[in-house]
């Protein structure tokens, strides 16, 4: 079948299997690695992207589905420079071994697009469709917090080890 | 992890998807895809021809008419959650469909997709027949209208026949005095994931004593079901503490509670108890 769509601002036309998953098409065919797979079960959300703005998982949606639609991945967040939501993940020591954090990130660009002063509670629930093995949640929750406050132009909260005491 | 071989239909009207199901043995709707896509990645099911309803215009709607609401087969659960209409006729249902799976799979499926995939431990399923909400199914010979508390069959099996469509659910506007709620406990904890088991009430109030309830329960049985005793015991008291533990005694009675994965008969029937009390507690207060 073929498909047409945007991925991070550019046009594609592919022919592909009507059984090809998104994050497939997105990974071999476009060679968009940044997006994982990684329980392939509709879980642990590593593959989150955005479609039309909303973060799905893109293990759980057909490429076919997509026709005519606008997909980001975490290679089209940084323009020039980091997106806010990486930086925070930088300054915040979000993650570990790192297989989560596509998918992470992409889960909180959109929940920052909906709720721009996100509670703890509320960035929690925020990332829930997103499982990390190795951070504990902690420094994502700060990252995402970070991010938060320097996108509305705040000064972002002080880092566990910087006491300021 | 890849599904068989399917054919792929993407329809762009009504007409044309019921047509090609009409037309097409063993063919498929599929809406939000996260039922369907899981189970054909598992090929548990494999389905020789696939018809996505995703783009045919008009079905993506909430709107109020004449007694009731109307929820279109492209309603989000994340729609369904944030909906004024719903939180103001049918807050079971919000509620359900806020604490459905997590913001992705919210973002995707459906609230009529739960119905017709109608899993034993579904949350919406619930809220559908406590509010006493109708399933409006459509094939290429007509259109009939279905009571929820009919819809749910068995595991995984609805009354839709293989070339119906559900095209909306229809929950009745909310009238004097009559409340709903949800509660539950999420196979992950709190509300997260499917329920272990759940719990919608409807209650209505007249000159301060419950002169109507239903109370629907999910996750314990194979099939969403009615506490009819449970209703009952309620019907005529006050809704006071006492009464909302006497009635909530009596949840499992009449339903095959089953033993899975996630808990015991015991467990599971205590629970169901305690979501009743909750959920009466919630619905009586608002
Ligand atoms: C990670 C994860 C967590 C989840 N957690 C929960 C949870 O906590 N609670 C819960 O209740 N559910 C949960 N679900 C299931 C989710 O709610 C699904 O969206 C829902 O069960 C199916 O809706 P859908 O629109 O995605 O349907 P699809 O997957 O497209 O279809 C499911 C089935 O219903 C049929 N169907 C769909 N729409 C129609 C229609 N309009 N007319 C006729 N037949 C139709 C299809 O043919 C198919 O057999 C979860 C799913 C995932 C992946
Ligand atoms: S790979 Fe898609 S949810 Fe885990
Ligand atoms: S950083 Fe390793 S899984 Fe999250």
């Amino acid at each position: 079948m073929q498909v047409s769509l945007t991925v991070n601002g550019r046009t594609q036309t592919a022919e592909i299997e009507s059984r090809t998953l998104l994050v497939h098409y997105l990974r071999e065919h476009l060679n968009l690695t940044g997006t994982h797979v990684g329980c392939e079960t509709s879980y642990c959300g590593a593959c989150t992207v955005l479609v039309d703005g909303k973060a799905i998982k893109s293990c759980t949606m057909l490429a076919v589905q997509t026709e005519g639609a606008a997909i980001t991945t975490i290679e089209g967040l940084a323009n020039g420079e980091l997106h806010p939501v990486q930086q925070g993940f930088v300054e915040r020591h979000g993650l570990q071994c790192g297989f989560c954090t596509p998918g992470m990130i992409m889960s909180a660009v959109a929940l920052l697009d909906e709720n721009d002063s996100p509670s703890e509670d509320e960035i929690r629930h925020g990332i829930e469709g997103n499982l990390c093995r190795c951070t504990g949640y902690h420094n994502i929750v700060k990252s995402i917090e970070y991010a938060a406050a320097t996108m509305r132009g705040d000064d972002p909260p002080a880092s566990d080890w910087e006491d300021e005491s | 992890m890849f599904s068989r071989q399917f054919e792929y239909l993407a329809p762009t009207s009504l007409d044309d998807a019921l047509s090609a199901l009409a037309s097409t043995p063993g063919a498929k709707i599929m809406s939000g895809g996260q039922s369907l896509i899981p189970l054909m990645k598992l090929r548990l099911f494999s389905p020789g021809t696939v018809v996505d309803i995703g783009r045919i215009d008009g079905l993506g709607d909430i709107v109020e008419r004449d007694d009731h609401i109307s929820i279109g087969a492209l309603v989000r659960h994340n729609q369904t959650a944030s909906d004024p209409l719903v939180a103001e006729h049918a807050t079971a249902l919000g509620q359900a469909a806020a604490w459905t799976g997590d913001h992705q799979v919210r973002n995707r499926g459906t609230t009529c997709g739960a119905m017709a995939h109608a899993d034993i431990a579904a949350d919406q399923p619930a809220a559908a027949i406590a509010l006493g909400a109708t399933m409006v199914a459509r094939s290429s010979s007509g259109e009939r209208e279905i009571p929820a508390q009919e819809f749910f069959v068995d595991a995984l099996t609805s009354a839709l026949s293989d070339d119906e469509i559900l095209v909306e659910l229809r929950v009745p506007t909310s009238t004097n005095g009559s409340t709903s709620a949800y509660d539950k406990l999420g196979r992950r904890g709190g509300h997260t994931d499917y329920a272990v088991a759940g719990v919608a009430v409807w209650v209505q109030v007249t000159d301060g004593s419950v002169s109507d309830a239903r109370i629907g329960v999910t996750g314990v049985g194979t099939r969403p079901s009615l506490a009819e005793a449970a209703a009952s015991a309620l019907i005529g008291t006050d809704g006071n503490d006492e009464a909302i533990t006497d009635a909530a005694a009596l949840v499992t009675d009449g339903i095959t509670v089953i033993e899975d994965l996630y808990g015991s008969v015991e467990y599971k029937t205590h629970l169901a108890k305690v979501f009743t009390e909750r959920a009466l507690r919630q619905a009586l207060a608002g």
